[in-house]
C-alpha cells in the first residue's frame, strides 16, 4: 500500500495529477436492494484541465463529482488527491480541503434560507481563519460582481430566481479562489446568453490555471473544454480530449443582443 | 470558526426563532427566579433579625440560671434557682467589661384599669435595663434607684398596654394607676414603640417596673429568673462572658473542673443559632429549586434536538463549505448556551423584581450578588451540559445525507 505515495504522475506537458480514481465503486443500499452507482470508474485529471462530465440521467454525474469532492468515501476504490489518498484521511482534514482546494457547485444550488446572497457566499470564508470579516465582505461581493450579481447583494435566497440562486452558488465556489472548481450542471437554469456568460468566467479561470470539472446535459458545451467524459450506468463509456476548443467570449459577441438594449 | 462568528451565527439562529426561544428558555427563567426568590428570602429574613438583634443591643449578655440547656436535658428546678443578689452585685462591682447590668424577674398576668383589661408581662429590673435593651422613653421619666430600693410599685408601659387601657395609645397616662395581679401600679412612664419583631412578637405589650418590686410583690421570690447586662462592645463579648463567668463561678463557690450552674449567652451565639437555623432552610428551598433547573435543562436539550434535526440541511451545506465537525458542534454549543443564559437573565431580573415587590409589601427579601453570579454560572454549564448530546449529534453528521435530508 502506498500509504503517502508521492505523485511521480506527471503528463507530456509536465502537469502535475490532481486527481487520480482507481476502480472507484459506490453503492447504495435501499432496502433490500443495492444500487451500484458508480461501477468501477478510474481515471486521472491533471493540473489545469476543463473537463466536462457528461452522461444520462442516474449516471452517477452527481455521486462521481461527491467523490472528487471530498464530500463522500467511496465503497471500494482509491482517490487520491495530489497524490494523497482521502480515504485515509480524518473527517477534519477533508473538511479543510473542501474549504481551502476545493470550490463546489451543487446541482441544486443549496444556499443558506432566509440569508442574503452576499451572507450566502460568505459563508466558506467563515471557516477559514485567514479572512477578516472585512476582507471576508471584500471577497463576496467581488465574487457576485464576477457572476454578474453585484446588484443582488442584499437579496436573500427566496428573493432570487433560479438561474440567480445557481450565480450565487457559482460564486460561493469561486470565492475561496479554490485550485479545483467542481460543479453539477451549473449552466442547467441559465438562459443561453447568461450560459455563455458563465463559461467565459470558467474559461476565464481555466486560462489563469485552475482545473474545472463541469457536469453538464448539454454536449455544445463540451466544446468549450478540455477533455470530455461520457459516463453510462456508473461506468466511463468515452473519454476524449477535446483538441479545438472553442472560446466562449467569441460565441457571446456572436449573440445577437438582448430585445430591450 | 472565530468565536465572533460562532456568535454571529447562534444570534441569528436565535433570532430567526424568538417565540420558540423563549418558550425553551421559560424553564429557566422559572427556575432561576425560584432559586434567587429563595434566596432573597432567607438572606433577607437573616438581615431582619440580624438587624432585629442588634436593635435589641447587639452587646447584649444574658446570664441564665442551670447549666447549659442547649443539650435539652431536664433540670432539677432547684438548679434554677441560683442566681441572687450578691451575683448582681459583684457584677456590678467587679466587671470592668460590663457597662449595664440588670437583674431580670418577670411575672405575666392581668393588668386592669377601670373596666377594660388585658394580659401583659411585667418585667421587674433596674433602670439600667432602658440602656441595655435600648428603649427610650416618650412621656414621663423611668422609675429610679430611690424606687428600687424601695421597692416601689411603679411601672412604665408599652403603647399597647397604654392603647388596651385607655383605648387610645397617645393617651396621657402617666401619673393613672392601673393594677397588675390585684396589686396597684403608678404608671410613671410610657415606653417608645418597637412594634413587632421578626417573629410576630408584640414588643410593646410590655410593663416594667423595679426589680425589687415585682421579686417582693409580685413574684414572693429571692431569686432572678435572668440577668442581663451590656458588655463595653460586641467585639469584647467574649471577653465578658470569660469575665463575668469568672465572678460567678467564685460567688457560687464552683470548684475547677465542675460545670457552671449558670450560662452566659451572647446575642451573637444566638443570632448565629439563629442564622444557621435560617440557611439550612434556605438551602433545603434553593435544592428543590434547582431540581426545576435540571428539568429545564432537559427542556433545551430537546428544543436543540429538535433544532438539529430541522437544521440537517443547513449543517450539510455548511459541512460541504468546509466545516469541521468541531465547528458545527460549537455553534450549537453556543446556541444552547445563549439560550439558557438569556433564561438566566430574565430569570435572574424576574427573581429580583419578586424579592422588590415582597420587601414592599413587608417580606424581608434582599438578593445576594453571589445568588445572582452563581445562577449565571449554572446556567451556562447547563447549556454546555445539555447542549452537548445535540451538537455531538449536529457534529457527527455526514455531510452528503445531511444535504439530501428531506
Ligand atoms: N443517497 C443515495 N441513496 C440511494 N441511491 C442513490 C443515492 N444517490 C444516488 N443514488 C442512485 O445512484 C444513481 C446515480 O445517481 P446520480 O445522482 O449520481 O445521477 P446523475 O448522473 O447525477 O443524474 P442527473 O443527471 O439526473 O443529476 C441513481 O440511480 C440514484 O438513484
Ligand atoms: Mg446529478
Amino acid at each position: 500500500m502506498s500509504e503517502f505515495k508521492q505523485n511521480t504522475n506527471v503528463d507530456a506537458q509536465g502537469r502535475k495529477c490532481v486527481i487520480e480514481l482507481q476502480n472507484v465503486k459506490r453503492d447504495f443500499i435501499v432496502g433490500s436492494e443495492t444500487v451500484h452507482a458508480l461501477r468501477g470508474v478510474s481515471f486521472k485529471i491533471y493540473e489545469g484541465e476543463f473537463v466536462t462530465i457528461m452522461g444520462t440521467s442516474g449516471s452517477g454525474k452527481s455521486t462521481l463529482l461527491n467523490q472528487l469532492g471530498c464530500l463522500d468515501t467511496p465503497t471500494s476504490g482509491e482517490y487520491y488527491l495530489d497524490g494523497i489518498p482521502v480515504k485515509n484521511m480524518k473527517r477534519s482534514q477533508r473538511a479543510r480541503l473542501r474549504n481551502r482546494k476545493i470550490g463546489f457547485v451543487f446541482q441544486n444550488y443549496n444556499l443558506l434560507a432566509k440569508t442574503t446572497a452576499v451572507e450566502n457566499v460568505e459563508l466558506p470564508l467563515m471557516y477559514n481563519n485567514n479572512y477578516n470579516a472585512k476582507e471576508r465582505r471584500r471577497a463576496a461581493i467581488e465574487a457576485l460582481e464576477a457572476v454578474g450579481l453585484g446588484d443582488r447583494l442584499m437579496h436573500k435566497s427566496n428573493q432570487m430566481s433560479g438561474g440567480q440562486m445557481q450565480r450565487v452558488a457559482i460564486a460561493r465556489a469561486l470565492v475561496n479562489n479554490p485550485a479545483v472548481l467542481l460543479a453539477d450542471e451549473a449552466t442547467g437554469n441559465l438562459d443561453t446568453r447568461t450560459s455563455f456568460e458563465m463559461l467565459v468566467l470558467f474559461q476565464k479561470l481555466h486560462a489563469e490555471g485552475r482545473t474545472i470539472i463541469f457536469v453538464t446535459h448539454n454536449p455544445e458545451i463540451a466544446q468549450y473544454s478540455s477533455r470530455n467524459i461520457m459516463l453510462r450506468d456508473g461506468k466511463i463509456r468515452e473519454d476524449v480530449l477535446n483538441e479545438n476548443i472553442l472560446s466562449a467570449a467569441e460565441a457571446l459577441a456572436a449573440l445577437p443582443k438582448p430585445q430591450d438594449e | 470558526m472565530s468565536f465572533t462568528n460562532l456568535l454571529r451565527v447562534a444570534i441569528t439562529a436565535i433570532m430567526s426563532n424568538k417565540s420558540r426561544t423563549l418558550l425553551s428558555t421559560l424553564g429557566i427563567i422559572i427556575g432561576v427566579a425560584a432559586v434567587i426568590i429563595m434566596m432573597a428570602i432567607g438572606q433577607g429574613s437573616k438581615e431582619s433579625v440580624r438587624s432585629e438583634l442588634s436593635k435589641m443591643g447587639s452587646n447584649l449578655l444574658t446570664i441564665r440560671p442551670g447549666s447549659d440547656m442547649r443539650g435539652g436535658v431536664r433540670q432539677d428546678p432547684s438548679a434554677m434557682q441560683t442566681l441572687k443578689m450578691d451575683d448582681y452585685l459583684s457584677i456590678q462591682e467587679k466587671a470592668h467589661l460590663i457597662t449595664h447590668v440588670s437583674p431580670e424577674v418577670t411575672a405575666s398576668g392581668q393588668v386592669i384599669y377601670g373596666s377594660k383589661n388585658t394580659t401583659s408581662s411585667m418585667y421587674g429590673e433596674s433602670p439600667e435595663y432602658m440602656d441595655i435593651k435600648l428603649w427610650q422613653i416618650e412621656d414621663g421619666e423611668c422609675f429610679n434607684d430611690e424606687d428600687v430600693k424601695k421597692s416601689a410599685k411603679v411601672c412604665i408601659v408599652g403603647k399597647t398596654v397604654v392603647e388596651e387601657l385607655f383605648g387610645d395609645k397617645n393617651y396621657d397616662c402617666v401619673g393613672k394607676t392601673i393594677r397588675f395581679k390585684s396589686i396597684p401600679f403608678r404608671i410613671v412612664g410610657v415606653l417608645k414603640a418597637k412594634g413587632y419583631n421578626s417573629w410576630g412578637m408584640d414588643q410593646d405589650n410590655v410593663m416594667i417596673a423595679p426589680y425589687t418590686t415585682v421579686m417582693k410583690r409580685l413574684a414572693a421570690q429571692t431569686f432572678f429568673s435572668s440577668i442581663q447586662m451590656s458588655a463595653v462592645s460586641e467585639e469584647r463579648s467574649d471577653d465578658a462572658i470569660e469575665e463575668v463567668t469568672a465572678i460567678l463561678r467564685e460567688n457560687h463557690k464552683i470548684k475547677d473542673g465542675q460545670e457552671d450552674d449558670f450560662s452566659v449567652r451572647s446575642q451573637q451565639e444566638i443570632m448565629e443559632t439563629m442564622s444557621s437555623t435560617m440557611d439550612t432552610i434556605t438551602l433545603i428551598l434553593v435544592v428543590a429549586a434547582a431540581f426545576s433547573l435540571l428539568v429545564a435543562g432537559i427542556g433545551i436539550m430537546n428544543i436543540m434536538l429538535v433544532s438539529v434535526t430541522e437544521r440537517t440541511r443547513e449543517i450539510g451545506l455548511r459541512m460541504s463549505v468546509g466545516a469541521r465537525g468541531r465547528d458545527i458542534s460549537r455553534q450549537f454549543l453556543i446556541e444552547s448556551i445563549m439560550i439558557s443564559l438569556t433564561g438566566g437573565i430574565i430569570g435572574v431580573g424576574l427573581g429580583y423584581l419578586v424579592s422588590w415587590i415582597a420587601s414592599v409589601v413587608g417580606l424581608p427579601c434582599s438578593v445576594p450578588l453571589w445568588a445572582v453570579i452563581l445562577s449565571f454560572c449554572v446556567c451556562a454549564c447547563i447549556g454546555l451540559l445539555f447542549g452537548y448530546v445535540p451538537a455531538r449529534k449536529a457534529a457527527l453528521m455526514d455531510p452528503i445525507e445531511a444535504i439530501r435530508y428531506e
